[in-house]
């Protein structure tokens, strides 16, 4: 962490990220001391330009463009968060089961992984995205409010976690061959507990890179969905399906489709940049960017 | 190596058929089926008709045994009708191949030309200003949203130039130059994104090459910086930004999905896209699986380039050695 400071980049973009968490935290509060709705259409006053009231003007019924993005805000870092998280979870048990076993059961699951990982992941994340939820017998999800909330998570958490996947596995492989793992189960520790206790604390450090990595690409296709009407969907407002709004009145207002991509883009690049810089600090040996 | 190489095929094929299924299983579970959207376009189909439809289609059958008469059929080359179009899916699918070719070679080439020299040079000066510089955009490239990019082009070109046509293709026939300058903007927001992933991979790749013992020889040796730079250490540095190439030409056809979809481009990308959003479920099944083997191939290619560059690497090792995505 200190280390991670003493980088006037890193610093930076650590705190980019935080004052946006902060900023879309307190969404609701900053709402009520403007005296604001952010749901409020007011044709009467579409697309404002900036001024006292509306500090980024309004959209195309009328609504405040900045408290907008700020509950985008909560919904696309919301997203990223979980998501990156979950995948991770998902990509370490499978790794560092896939590593700490071997043998066939540790084969199938790496083809599995190299499967998912030559998959073409946007067009998949559209038909994933477009099922319907109640031919899976989850209706009661299908019809609640914040379902694509949900779907949108669980979507991109189930195609992000081979990344950590593989690198869990290698480091679980190196691990099990060291003294004091072959201790643990020389002393009669079970396979769980040498996992847990023993294996996973040593092979965190790659995740912890990887995930931050993760948060930045799953923001990137939450907008991208969204964008093409099959993420968030409305009236919850993502960032990325602000821009779908804003391109409809592109020729009107050309400025409602600048804010919200820029917004995506400082996140993505401050966890690119943070990732990029844990990944030197935690391994000085590695010197391959990642995308 | 040819045994190698039948082997990777053998591998493929399964990963195909395996898709094949999970895609129809997914794609059974989108909302609708043929018989409703007939239902939906036809007010006078009754109750009876719309059972009797869904017998005569095969609908009341359960999924898997529908997935075996789709799969015996795709074998012998019928991949049936395109609901969309009316016509059969690999006729809907040859002249977008084509348009896809034409949208994706001119950016591939863009982003080579500005994403490698770019990459050496920053190489060539590790934290000087222009290394900064270049880090820098490249940095942001890859961190932008690539609908965020077209749309900023739209603006800009379009809107407030003026210069630029919004749309990837001309309405009603036009001239060989006319289709150019429609091509201009989606060709080059491609490119700017790949540019920026192909700088950083050429820039990290060179920095590795020159720390080689040869390149210290080289110099030793009286050969001038340039001359080592391009004479030396590229060729090693190649080999990987090669592979990095190899394993984007899958994501070529439908990784340009969006800039498709934003620019109304006919190619690959906005028919997968179109398909699955206008439940055309034949053709939405075979052009996801076009992708699939398509991204498979890259992959073969990949490994396949790796081996050819590098002497120092047997196939067994490249076996192992999976993307780095």
């Amino acid at each position: 962490m200190k280390k991670l400071l003493e980088r006037p980049l890193a610093a930076a973009a650590l705190a980019i990220l935080a004052i946006m968490v902060v900023l879309s935290l307190s969404a609701p509060l900053i709402e009520a001391a403007l005296g604001l709705d952010s749901n409020e259409a007011d044709l009467l006053q579409r697309h404002q330009p900036p001024s006292a009231e509306h500090i980024l003007g309004t959209d195309e019924i009328g609504r405040d463009v900045f408290l907008r993005l700020l509950y985008g805000g909560r919904v696309s870092l919301l997203v990223g968060f979980v998501a990156a998280v979950m995948a991770a979870a998902i990509g370490t048990a499978i790794g560092i089961v896939a590593g700490y076993f071997g043998g066939r059961f540790d084969a199938a699951l790496m083809r599995l992984t190299d499967g998912v990982i030559a998959l073409p992941l946007l067009p998949l994340l559209i038909v994933l995205a477009a099922i319907d939820l109640s031919k899976l017998g989850l209706t009661g999800l299908a019809q609640s409010e914040s379902a694509s909330l949900y779907r949108i998570i669980a979507i991109t958490a189930l195609v992000g976690w081979t990344t950590v996947a593989r690198l869990v596995r290698g480091t679980t492989l190196s691990l099990k061959s060291r003294d004091f793992v072959r201790a643990a189960i020389a002393m009669g520790a079970r396979p769980l507990r040498v996992m847990a206790v023993h294996i996973l604390p040593n092979a965190i450090s790659p995740v912890i890179v990887a995930t931050t990595l993760a948060v930045g690409q799953i923001i990137l296709f939450e907008s991208a969905l969204s964008f093409l009407g099959l993420g968030i969907q409305p009236p919850l407002p993502s960032w990325g399906n602000m821009l779908t709004n804003a391109q409809e009145v592109i020729w009107t207002a050309p400025f409602l489709a600048v804010y919200p991509g820029v917004l995506i883009l400082l996140t993505v690049a401050s966890c690119n940049l943070l990732g990029d810089t844990l990944q030197e600090i935690l391994d000085p040996r590695a010197r391959k960017p990642k995308r | 190596m040819i045994r190698y190489i039948a082997d990777r095929v053998l591998q493929g094929i399964v990963v195909v058929a395996v898709m094949s299924l999970v895609i129809y299983s997914l794609i059974g579970l989108m909302p609708g089926d043929p018989v409703e959207l007939m239902i939906a376009a036809n007010p006078r189909i009754d109750a009876e008709d719309a059972a009797r439809l869904r017998r005569v289609y095969g609908l009341d059958r359960p999924l898997l045994e529908r997935y075996a008469a789709w799969a015996s059929a795709a074998i012998q080359g019928d991949f049936g009708y395109s609901r969309g179009f009316s016509r059969p899916v690999l006729d809907v699918i040859g002249p977008r191949l084509a348009n896809t070719a034409a949208l994706m070679s001119g950016a591939f080439v863009l982003a080579l030309a500005i994403g490698l020299p770019a990459g050496i040079f920053a190489a060539a000066r590790p934290g000087s200003v222009p290394d900064t510089l270049i880090n820098l955009a490249s940095f942001l490239t890859i961190s932008m949203p690539t609908f965020w990019l077209a749309l900023m082009m739209i603006i800009v070109f379009a809107v407030l130039l003026g210069w630029l046509p919004a749309s990837g293709l001309p309405t009603g026939p036009a001239g060989f130059w006319e289709h150019v300058r429609h091509l201009i903007l989606p060709v080059v927001t491609l490119a700017i994104v790949e540019a920026g992933a192909y700088a950083r991979y050429m820039r990290a790749a060179m920095i590795e090459a020159l720390r080689n013992d040869f390149v210290r020889t080289a110099r030793a040796k009286g050969a001038s910086w340039t001359r080592t730079l391009l004479g030396h250490a590229l060729r090693n540095a190649m080999i990987p930004v090669v592979t990095i190439m190899a394993l984007s030409f899958g994501g070529l056809f439908s990784g340009a999905l969006i800039t498709e979809t934003m620019f109304a481009y006919p190619g690959m990308g906005k028919l997968i896209f179109d398909a699955v959003m206008g439940n055309d479920f034949n053709l939405a099944l075979v052009t996801l699986l076009f992708a699939t083997a398509l991204t498979l191939l890259g992959n073969l290619l990949a490994d396949l380039a790796y081996v050819a560059l590098d002497p120092r690497i047997s196939l067994g090792a490249g076996a192992e050695r999976g993307p780095a995505r």
